[in-house]
Formats: structure tokens, C-alpha cells, sequence
């Protein structure tokens, strides 16, 4: 049963780990603001959420797991939140989506 | 690992630092600091300083970042041309980045047993604080118990830093009609939903955890400073959010003023209690039947006090720029 929860508990941290590398790749590579930080939006939500799913499950039922649930829901509500006040301050500040690629995803 | 972990930090902070001061932008700059504290709070808690960690995040990411962009907006957020005459700092950096250099070379390896600071006061501190004081938490024994003095002289520069500020931004003339004026005009960002309603979720939530760090400072990592932080942080996410006149209803000028004098008053109150009843200054063993009583005692009011001056006192200093910002 442990082994279960170690292969569960790695198969998470490896899996949140891929989503912070592509999220990093994501913020350095993509073409416009808003793709930068949709790809790094990323890291916060699904890779941090991942490795600390990972990490609560190598805490087994305790006080760090129930912390780490705390974290996560704190995590759940404010990362999106801070996403979305950052896109909407570009928006207000006059930033647009580069033309281009706006175009190409109209048509 | 631990080793890594820390090469990797302090490679960071290196690059961050260097960013700060090629930054240009002075948001930028600010951004890059409160990074910078977030950084070194992670490098705090591997070096197992839990308290002080907590107290780097929350001050200097938090609230810190927070009232340098308060000052920024009051400002310009360009720097200026560079300065002519530059080989003076040069030198200087130079001539304290050698010395500091070779200081090291005579420093003790991390976690040396042998090291002077592990000889000194610091076993004695360990041994005694289960018998004298009787918490778990020995830094918070130390801090407001063995070395209540130094911690009165924190609040203290806490305090006058306050009363500076006040001293420097507010303008008591037009105090009473401009804060009439401010809570119809300044709507924060109310007419934002989603950070609104997240908002107003999230704030009951921190002020909740940063009274749980007041009192739990006993037991683990915590006390009054990193409390007065986290609840100031969050009364200025609630004042960010619904606006500076909803915020001053909350907790009014006045309130916090009271709460600057009244937590330095309380932890002078005491130690003079302490006085009265026939002890030393900052004694707290007198102030109940039982010494160790009393310590659990004087230690939770003088974090009281701590924590009530440090939000007082930084919610007035955001309050104090804020204000300044409507005026102009």
C-alpha cells in the first residue's frame, strides 16, 4: 500500500514539475503579454497544486496535510485571481494583443 | 541537498540584486525587492529561522512592497540620469566586499557546535527556558522575556518610525473634512468583481492567521511583529480593494493612533507592573502566583503590545501615503 502512495505521490511531483517547465518555457518563449502570462498563470495553478497534492500525499493523514490542503485552496482562489487583475490592468493600461496573432486565431 | 538548495537561493538573490540596480523603471526596482525579501525569507528557513523568515515575508515582500509603491505613486517612477561622480561608491563597495571576504575566511562552518555562538548565552537560554519559562517556542522566550529590553527598544524604533511618518505626511488641518471627501471619492477597485469578491473572501482568512500567530507564538514560529504585519497586510488588501474611506471607517485614524501609543504603553505598563509589585523592570515572574505563570502572562501582553504598535503603526504609514496620493 505504501508503494501505491509513493508511485501516486512521485507520479504528481513529476507531473506538476512538467507544468512549472512548461509554464517557464511558456513566459520566456511566447510571442504577446497575454500568452507570456497565460503560460506562466500556469505555474501557479496547476504545477504548484500538482506538487503540493504530491507532497500531501508523502505527509500521509496529518496536521502538514491538512496544511498543505489549506495552502491549496488559498492557492485555488488567489493565484487565478491575481492572473486576472494583472491581464485586466494590461487591458485597462492600453496594452493590445499583437495584432497578428489575433488575426490568425480569428479566421 | 540543503547545501543546493541554498547555493541555488543565493545564485538567485545574486541575480535579483543585480537586477534591481540595472532596473531602470523604478516599479521594476520595487517588484524586484519584494522578490529579493521573498528570496531571503526562503534562505532564512533553511537556515532553521522560522520567526525570522516569517517576519521577511510578511514585512518585507508583503507590506514593504506595498508602501514603496504608496511612495512610488507619489513620485516619479523614473529614475534619474546616472550620476557623474561614481567612482566614490565604487570604491567603497569594493573596499567592503574584500573586508567582508576576508572576514569569512575566519568564520565557523554552518552548524559548527564549536562555534562561539553555540558557547556562549545560547546553551544556557536552551537548558533554562523549560524550567524558568516553560514554553516550546525558545526564541520567543528569548525575545520577550530574557531579552525583553532589546525587544522594548524594537518597539520603540517602530514608534518613533511612526510618529515620523505621521510627523512627515499628515497635514492635521484638513484631516477631518478630507476624510469626508475621500470615502465618496475614492472607490478602490470596487467596480473590479472578481478581485472584489476573492477579496473579501481571502480577508478574514489572513487577519484570522495573523491573530493565530499572535497567540500561538508560544508554540511555534510567531509573535507579535509577524502578527502586526499579517494584519495589517490584510486590512490594506481590504482598504486596496474597497477603497481608503471604507477602510478608515473600519479602523479610523484615531484607532490606530491609539493602537501605536497604546501597545508601547502596554509593554512599558508591564514592566513598571513588574516595578510595583516589588520585582525588577521587565520582570514578569511577580506578575502571577506561580513564576512560570507570570511569564506565560507578561509574554502574551508584551506581544500584545508589539502587535498592536506594529499594525498600528503600518497601517498609519499606508494610510498617511494614500492620503497624500488624493490630495495631489
Amino acid at each position: 500500500m505504501e508503494y501505491v502512495f509513493d508511485i501516486a505521490s512521485w507520479l504528481l511531483l513529476i507531473a506538476g514539475g512538467v507544468f512549472v517547465f512548461i509554464g517557464g518555457v511558456g513566459a520566456l518563449r511566447m510571442p504577446d503579454f497575454y500568452m507570456r502570462m497565460h503560460a506562466a498563470s500556469l505555474t501557479d495553478t496547476l504545477g504548484t497544486i500538482l506538487v503540493l497534492l504530491g507532497i500531501a500525499l508523502q505527509a500521509g493523514l496529518s496536521l502538514a496535510a491538512i496544511k498543505l490542503a489549506a495552502i491549496m485552496v488559498f492557492l485555488l482562489l488567489t493565484s487565478p485571481t491575481a492572473a486576472y487583475a494583472l491581464a485586466n490592468a494590461a487591458r485597462l493600461s492600453g496594452l493590445a494583443p499583437e495584432r497578428r496573432i489575433a488575426d490568425e486565431g480569428g479566421t | 541537498m540543503v547545501t543546493l538548495f541554498g547555493v541555488f537561493l543565493l545564485t538567485l538573490l545574486v541575480i535579483t540584486a543585480i537586477g534591481i540596480m540595472r532596473a531602470q523603471h523604478l516599479f521594476v526596482a520595487v517588484m524586484l525587492s519584494g522578490i529579493f525579501s521573498l528570496q531571503m525569507a526562503a534562505i532564512f528557513f533553511i537556515l532553521d529561522a522560522a520567526d525570522v523568515a516569517l517576519t521577511e515575508a510578511a514585512v518585507g515582500a508583503g507590506v514593504a512592497t506595498v508602501l514603496m509603491l504608496g511612495a512610488l505613486a507619489l513620485t516619479d517612477d523614473r529614475e534619474r540620469g546616472p550620476k557623474r561622480h561614481r567612482w566614490a561608491p565604487v570604491a567603497v563597495v569594493t573596499l567592503t566586499t574584500l573586508m567582508v571576504i576576508y572576514a569569512t575566511f575566519d568564520k565557523p562552518r554552518l552548524g559548527d557546535p564549536s562555534a562561539p555562538v553555540h558557547q556562549h548565552v545560547a546553551p544556557w537560554y536552551l537548558e533554562e527556558t523549560p524550567r524558568l519559562i516553560d514554553v516550546p517556542n525558545v526564541v520567543t522566550a528569548i525575545l520577550a522575556s530574557f531579552r525583553g529590553y532589546d525587544t522594548l527598544g524594537e518597539l520603540f524604533v517602530i514608534f518613533t518610525a511612526g510618529i515620523g511618518v505621521l510627523f512627515l505626511l499628515t497635514n492635521p488641518s484638513k484631516e477631518g473634512a478630507l476624510s469626508l471627501l475621500r470615502s465618496a471619492e475614492a472607490e478602490g477597485l470596487r467596480h473590479h468583481l472578481v478581485p472584489r469578491i476573492v477579496g473579501r473572501l481571502v480577508v478574514p482568512f489572513i487577519v484570522l492567521f495573523g491573530l493565530y500567530v499572535q497567540f500561538h507564538g508560544d508554540y511555534g514560529p510567531g509573535g507579535g511583529f509577524q502578527a502586526g504585519a499579517l494584519i495589517s497586510a490584510g486590512f490594506i488588501l481590504y482598504a486596496l480593494l474597497e477603497g481608503e474611506g471604507r477602510a478608515l471607517q473600519v479602523t479610523p485614524v484615531r484607532l490606530l493612533r491609539g493602537m501605536i501609543a497604546g501597545g508601547a504603553l502596554l509593554f512599558v505598563g508591564v514592566g513598571l507592573a513588574g516595578m510595583l509589585l516589588g520585582g525588577n523592570f521587565l520582570d514578569y515572574s511577580i506578575l502571577a502566583d506561580s513564576p512560570i505563570a507570570g511569564q506565560h502572562l507578561g509574554i502574551l501582553l508584551v506581544e500584545l503590545g508589539v502587535g498592536f504598535t506594529v499594525t498600528g503603526t503600518l497601517l498609519t504609514v499606508f494610510h498617511a501615503f494614500a492620503a497624500r496620493e488624493q490630495r495631489s
